[in-house]
């Protein structure tokens, strides 16, 4: 075959094959872990969380490609961002970044959410006196 | 990049004699069989001869026994509808095996909506079917049996002779899906004491678009198609004669070939599951070992702590194309069918790869696919928080039990608020 077709677009293909901040982050300060009940796939995120904003994020994922390819997504699109940011944080933000997912797979991407928002409400369970230093009194938790 | 096929459960190429013997259907010899001239008689004399070969394939009396569909499909929907719908004064009750193909399930699954009832009959962990429960299963009102010959995800070759004989003593018509079996093992239609049959010969080297059905006289069917009076008014519709004539001559070559097939698969299939138990660790074949019990072409693998479709990705990059029967891999998002009636857990249910042999693998394909495999699971372990976990205490292996950890199953559970594919 000269050609090479692939099942996911570029971008996607991208992600599962060199996949960004893959690991576990030592001395994280918040780590979310969760299932989706539909495929069984699990994903974990775990952030390090600095002076109200995330610092570094890393992720662990027993998925398909396109579960592979969205932790991969979603945690270069949240380092930087402030955890009152983080939290509105939506899947559909993975899903454009990526380019798009099949309809099918559009579930792995809110398991990338769920995973975010999982390790941060860890953070904030842990650091209640951190988020109200940094959120200037406007609630965290949506 | 070396290229290695591995899924010929679900096609194979045509064999140049077979596409050069279909050529002259498309063109010189256009005509349709059911004309009554020069160009439909010539036609017909070809079907004629498929016929006859089909019939020589699976040891059938008659070639007046051989039905043409357009594929498998349609010929296991033909078979179980037709008899149901032509028995249905009779009964309206059907038996089947628990890991039929979706063709044969699905069909069942339409006719119970229309009142009929059906008992799906349990295999064992290997997946052989359940003799005393096939028996007991058997009523009055039962109109047909349908046991495939081979499982088309985890090769258990069903005892058909014993099955066939119970049918007998009980007065119903057997239906054998053959279409993972025909082309690879012998098939015998009066040794398995069937009244029907399907396969489909773009699994044994032949073209797509044509499906067989022989049904025997102790089946009564009715027509499913509705139209002119091909296939003896049991399928209108013409005939794809280009195809038919490509099945029936990759049919001939299947009965001389056979032995070779199954020693060079054999040969392969020992080697590649010898290979990846050697190399990679918590890996686990699903149904019979090979052997007699096991189609010489495949093998099912369950590799712990990862999930199906990145390995079936992977091994895809690396030239390696297999099937796998995760949730991830099917539309459904559910496990097959298949790996749930032999109760495999369903963490190993999601990291399952279906690898199948054919007469283009090599030893060197074999080598390479296991060296490859074994990167392709230390990279998604890499990945995966389940191995991290595993290699921590924290959840247990199900392959090789520690005793340490919480089972896969429970830890998914908790971290999903619900047990999976509930």
């Amino acid at each position: 075959m000269s050609e090479t077709y692939t099942l996911y677009n570029p971008t996607v293909m991208e992600h599962f094959m060199n996949p960004r901040n893959m690991g576990d982050l030592k001395d994280a300060d918040g780590v979310g872990e969760v299932g989706a009940a539909a495929c069984g796939d699990i994903m974990k995120i775990s952030l390090k969380i600095k002076d109200g904003k995330i610092e570094d994020a890393r992720f662990k994922t027993f998925g398909c490609g396109s579960a592979i390819a969205s932790s991969s997504m979603a945690t270069e699109l949240i380092k930087g961002r402030t955890i009152a940011e983080a939290m509105d944080f939506t899947n559909q933000e993975v899903v454009d970044a990526l380019g798009g997912l099949p309809p099918v797979k559009i579930h792995c991407s809110v398991l990338a959410e769920e995973a975010l928002k999982a390790a941060l409400e860890d953070y904030v369970k842990r650091h209640p006196e951190a988020v109200e230093a940094h959120s200037k009194g406007e609630p965290v938790a949506a | 990049m070396r290229h290695v096929f591995l899924d010929h459960q679900s096609s194979t190429p045509v064999r140049p004699e077979v596409f050069d013997a279909m050529k002259p259907f498309f063109t010189e010899a256009f005509g349709n069989p059911s004309s009554l001239h020069q160009y439909g008689l010539r036609v017909r004399d070809a079907l004629k001869q498929a016929r006859q070969q089909m019939a020589a394939l699976i040891k059938a009396d008659s070639e007046e026994e051989i039905f043409f569909t357009s594929d498998g499909t349609e010929s296991a929907n033909l078979a179980i509808k037709g008899v149901a719908y032509a028995n249905e004064r009779k009964g309206k009750h059907l038996v089947v095996s628990a890991t039929e193909h979706p063709s044969v399930m699905n069909s069942v699954e339409f006719l119970e909506k229309q009142g009929w009832t059906c008992t799906r009959v349990g295999v064992d962990r290997e997946g052989i079917i359940n003799l005393e429960e096939l028996a007991a299963a058997i009523t009055p009102q039962t109109v047909l049996v349908a046991v495939h010959h081979v499982n088309h995800d985890i090769g258990s070759i069903q005892p058909m002779r014993e099955v066939g004989k119970i049918c007998a003593e009980q007065g119903v018509p057997l239906y054998v899906d053959c279409e993972a079996s025909a082309g690879w093992l012998p098939i015998d239609v009066k040794e398995f004491g069937a009244a029907l049959v399907s396969f489909s010969p773009h699994r044994f080297y032949g073209p797509k678009g044509v499906g067989v059905l022989y049904r025997n006289k102790r089946a009564r069917i009715v027509s499913m198609m509705h139209g002119g009076v091909q296939e003896g008014g049991r399928r209108a519709g013409t005939e794809n004669v280009p195809a038919i004539v490509g099945g029936g001559l990759a049919a001939e070559i299947s009965v001389t070939e056979l032995p070779q097939r199954m020693a060079h698969t054999a040969q392969l299939q020992a080697r590649l599951w010898a290979g990846l138990k050697a190399k990679v660790s918590y890996i686990k074949l699903n149904g019979p070992e090979p052997g007699p019990k096991r189609i010489s072409t495949n093998l099912n693998l369950s590799t712990e702590f990862i999930e199906g479709e990145g390995q079936l990705l992977l091994c895809d990059l690396n030239g390696i194309a297999v099937a796998s029967g995760s949730s991830c891999v099917s539309k459904s998002l559910k496990v097959s069918h298949v790996l749930s009636a032999i109760g495999l857990d369903h963490a190993l249910a999601q990291g399952n790869i279906i690898m199948t042999l054919g007469m283009m693998n090599t030893e060197e394909d074999v080598d390479y696919t296991v060296e490859t495999f074994a990167k392709i699971a230390t990279k998604l372990r890499g990945m995966s928080p389940m191995w991290d976990e595993f290699e921590r205490g924290l959840i247990d292996s199900v392959i090789a039990p520690t005793g340490r950890g919480k089972s896969f199953s429970q830890h998914a559970a908790e971290v999903s608020g619900k047990p999976a594919h509930a």
